[in-house]
């Protein structure tokens, strides 16, 4: 498993592709927490109740004021059709050129596979990781560690 | 993983509130996994016996299942009136079909008010209570549905009959 970026860590700032015609830049949310989700790809079963499950969960993330974006290797139009499907209220990034680079950043890329680790980063108001989870391959990690680690944010 | 709601009083609990194991399951009514698992469940119960307890607790996901809250804001306005696992059973039995009308007939067969139960709908009076399971099913570390808990321990191997059987004649080895 890969070693990601711990907390304490300042967090890469990217600029990603959210639609077809939108970026997103990490550094723009400053002010605000921020969940990254990255998952290894749209339409597999267990992403797919991951990504699920936070969209439920969306509203408690809210209460913290928190904006959680979704990130895969997939591509936007993939993206697209994906959170159309499933109802998704929140971003999904495409890190799709270079093929994995942001995810490498945050130490997060498995390269043999060429998709993401199934990697969780809670970023405070100041840009700097407070918290990261790295989940086996195939486990839904839920979202008990991203309330505990919003929770733990200083208010 | 562990249970972070303790079972309460204001619980639905099926069998005898002394049993040794609790058996702890959150679901959602529209959930085809949870359909699968209803019957299962049914068996595990008679199994054990005396010596199980059975809490349902609501994990609804709304999103993706359109009738999920609805339906288990029936099952709640049931369990208001004494009526809670007859409707629980119902739903179940009757999941293609959740939706007003079959929670109006439903009400109906269980004597109770259909007019009381579309207000309480409408105006989501059960809302907050059914919110209330979900948000501890989040921080207990529900990932899905269903997901059980035995003796407050999250069930991680597959919910077959045989599966729920041998965690929980382990977890009573242990009791």
């Amino acid at each position: 498993m890969a070693a990601i970026l711990p907390s304490g860590a300042t967090a890469p700032d990217f600029t990603l592709h959210v639609t077809p015609d939108q970026t997103l830049t990490l550094s723009e949310l400053r002010g605000k927490p921020v969940i990254l989700a990255l998952y290894p790809a749209d339409w597999s079963p267990v992403c797919g109740d991951q990504m699920a499950l936070y969209n439920e969960i969306l509203p408690e993330f809210h209460k913290f004021g928190a904006e959680l974006l979704g990130m895969s290797v997939d591509g936007v139009w993939c993206h697209e059709a994906f959170a159309k499907d499933r109802r998704l209220h929140f971003p999904l990034l495409a890190d799709f050129e270079p093929k994995g680079g942001v995810a490498q950043k945050y130490g997060a890329y498995r390269k043999a596979d060429g998709i993401c680790e199934r990697a969780l980063f809670v970023i405070d108001k100041n840009g700097v990781i407070t918290w990261s989870y790295v989940s086996p391959i195939a486990v839904n990690p839920g979202a008990d560690g991203i309330l505990q680690a919003l929770e733990n944010l200083p208010k | 993983m562990s249970l972070k709601v303790p079972v309460g009083a204001q619980e639905h609990v099926q069998g005898d509130p002394n049993a040794k194991c609790t058996l702890v399951e959150y679901g959602d009514y529209e959930c085809a996994h949870c359909g699968r698992a209803y019957p299962i469940v049914k068996r595990i119960q008679k199994h054990f016996g005396k010596r199980m307890k059975f809490v349902f607790r609501n994990f609804p996901l709304g999103e993706m299942h359109p009738h999920a809250e609805s339906a288990a804001e029936t099952a709640e306005f049931a369990g208001a009136h004494d009526k809670f696992w007859e409707m629980h059973d119902r739903l179940f039995e009757s999941q293609p079909y959740l939706g007003a009308p079959l929670y109006l007939k439903l009400a109906a067969e269980l004597n109770l008010d259909p007019e009381e139960l579309r207000n309480a709908v409408e105006k989501r009076e059960y809302a907050a209570r059914v919110k209330s399971d979900f948000t501890g099913g989040v921080r207990s570390g529900v990932n899905g549905t269903p997901t059980f808990f035995i003796n407050g321990e999250r069930h991680d191997l597959p919910f077959d009959y045989e599966d729920l059987l041998g965690a929980i004649e382990s977890s009573l080895a242990l009791t």
